[in-house]
């Protein structure tokens, strides 16, 4: 049965050919949009020109050339990248704690401790946005404390909604997780026998860590890393209802390119610079996580 | 064992507090007698009662679970056929076509899909985003079912296969029920993604249909009111229905893991 070559394809070819349609298909004319010239009422214009008798290619190169021309969008990916940096930081400074107090807890209590993270997970998205919204709000009650607090002191008052600290808040809360998940399944692998000759041999706490637990759980850090990294490269959803004006990330303009500008060449050209963004930081994420695994 | 880290199970708890602390203030203030979301004034049922009452709110969790139930079934069998040819044969265009999609961010599909929907002509509504889901279910269902059948001895087959079983009775009585609980898993998690899905909704549903995920944005954009926190928390609820039901009914599911 193993051998056979029409059970192969059996297996092989439907999702095959399903992805293929509906994943490469796409990702291909996406590409292909970025040498198109827009639409009069947005979407793409023909790609070829019928003039007498005779069929031309009609495509383009500026919206390549645009998106060199000025800094703002090179401006925009730093900036959308130093969110993604920023968020997979914190992540890993909260999710390491934890992830290791779940490692190193009891094997009863271990299931119940890993399902409370994963909980709040489960609930949607956007509510897990809108519950910051409400703690941010500026009738609310940390607003309200907080700059009850500030004028003790004379300070004036401050607004955290729409601002890049709620924003940096809700990225971290809504992807903590990716980061807790992998590192946990590293952490929980460890042998303690080591950690215990460390121990006979005098090492203390800290040193224990710093040379044994840390330099281990780095292909865990890594693969959280990117499962955090990545989603917070393209957000536009938790910049749009928590930013404001200032906190605008390249996933909201590619929103804005396609939604409302309705220009989606250029759209395409921010979207192909994103994709290969995210293609290069997996890529040199697993060949980090193979080296070290290697040595 | 050593013994416990004190600071370690502080900052811990700490975090744990940060992860449920949001989600209380949701739920508490559900039932609050007050449009505002700042203050404790008086317990109501209110705003779920307003709830049962909006046509547009209960069309969309309509749509969210006919896209839901579509693409999970659509999803898990093809799924699970990737997940096998995955685990038996050495491939290298469907692991790629398979694991992709899970890498990018979810915004590209949602434009590329956008795009490729209208280049077919095709119009944007319910099967569009079904279409869309299953694109992204997929994978998550191979990952769990290859996880399981890696795990599986292929003696059982061969054995099967010299008694002289054929290989449909050979998949129907061993493979299948050997594979379900890694099958099952995908098809929960495809679920649970496909209800809770925003942003490749977002780009591929058009104008004329909405899903839960997409009404509670548009409400959320406008203003902050308590009757978001309803539905927020009978979301909340669901989840955790489906998910416990699925852990009483099939434990085995979630051991896997």
């Amino acid at each position: 049965m193993q051998g056979k070559a029409w059970y192969k394809y059996l297996l092989s070819l439907p999702p095959m050919a399903y992805l293929l349609i509906f994943f490469a298909a796409p990702t291909f004319l996406m590409f292909f949009a970025t040498f198109r010239y827009a639409g009069e009422y947005g979407g793409l214009a023909p790609w070829y020109l019928h003039e007498g008798g005779r069929l031309t290619l009609d495509l383009t190169l500026e919206n390549w050339q645009r998106l060199l021309e000025t800094d703002i969008y090179l401006r925009l990916f730093l900036k959308s990248i130093g969110y993604a940096v920023t968020t997979t930081l914190l992540c890993m400074i909260m999710g390491y704690p934890l992830a290791l107090m779940i490692a190193r807890s009891g094997h009863k209590n271990r299931d119940l401790l890993l399902l409370l993270v994963i909980l709040p997970f489960w609930s949607n998205f956007l509510v897990r946005i809108y519950a910051w919204m409400i703690i941010f709000s500026p009738a609310g009650a940390l607003t309200r404390m907080l700059n009850g607090a500030l004028e003790l002191v004379g300070a004036g008052p401050v607004t955290l909604m729409y601002s890049p600290t709620a924003m940096l808040v809700c990225l971290v809360y809504v992807h903590l997780p990716f980061m807790v998940l992998p590192l946990y399944a590293n952490l929980e692998k460890h042998d303690l026998d080591l950690l215990d000759a460390a121990q006979d041999l005098g090492a203390g706490k800290w040193r224990r860590f710093w040379l044994i637990t840390w330099p281990l759980s780095l292909s865990g850090i890594t693969a959280g890393s990117i499962l955090v990294f990545i989603p917070v490269l393209g957000m536009f959803a938790i910049p749009d209802l928590l930013g404001g004006t200032n906190g605008i990330m390249i996933g909201n303009v590619i929103k804005q390119q396609f939604m409302e500008s309705r220009d989606w060449p250029f759209g395409s050209v921010l979207s192909m610079v994103l994709t290969v963004t995210a293609v290069a930081v997996v890529l040199l994420g697993s060949r980090l996580g193979r080296r070290r695994e290697g040595r | 064992m050593q013994k416990k880290n004190v600071l370690l199970w502080v900052s811990a708890g700490l975090v744990y507090l940060f992860l449920y602390l949001p989600l209380v203030i949701v739920v508490v203030f559900s039932f609050n007698d007050s449009r505002l979301n700042a203050e404790w004034v008086g317990f109501t049922w209110k705003w779920y009662g307003k709830l049962f009452h909006n046509r547009e709110m209960l069309g969309a969790a309509m749509n969210s679970l006919i896209i839901a139930t579509v693409s999970t079934g659509t999803a898990t069998i093809l799924g699970t056929l990737a997940g096998m040819a995955m685990n038996q044969y050495r491939l290298r265009l469907l692991p790629l076509l398979v694991l992709s999609p899970i890498a990018m961010p979810d915004i590209l599909m949602g434009v590329s899909l956008l795009l490729f929907f209208i280049m077919v002509n095709m119009t944007l509504g319910l099967l569009s985003i079904m279409l869309a889901h299953i694109t992204f279910c997929i994978g998550f269902v191979a990952l769990a079912v290859q996880a399981r059948m890696s795990s599986m001895d292929p003696a059982l087959v061969e054995a099967a296969r010299d008694l002289g079983a054929s290989p449909w009775r050979c998949f129907r009585e061993i493979t299948l029920p050997l594979l379900l609980p890694g099958i099952l898993a995908g098809a929960l998690m495809a679920f649970t993604l496909s209800i809770d899905d925003f942003v490749i909704t977002f780009f591929t549903a058009g104008v004329g249909s909405s899903t839960l995920p997409l009404q509670i944005y548009s409400m959320v954009k406008i203003a902050v009111t308590p009757e978001v926190n309803a539905v927020s928390t009978l979301l909340m609820l669901l989840t955790l229905v489906v998910i416990t039901g699925a852990s009483r009914l099939y434990p085995a599911i979630f051991r896997g893991e």
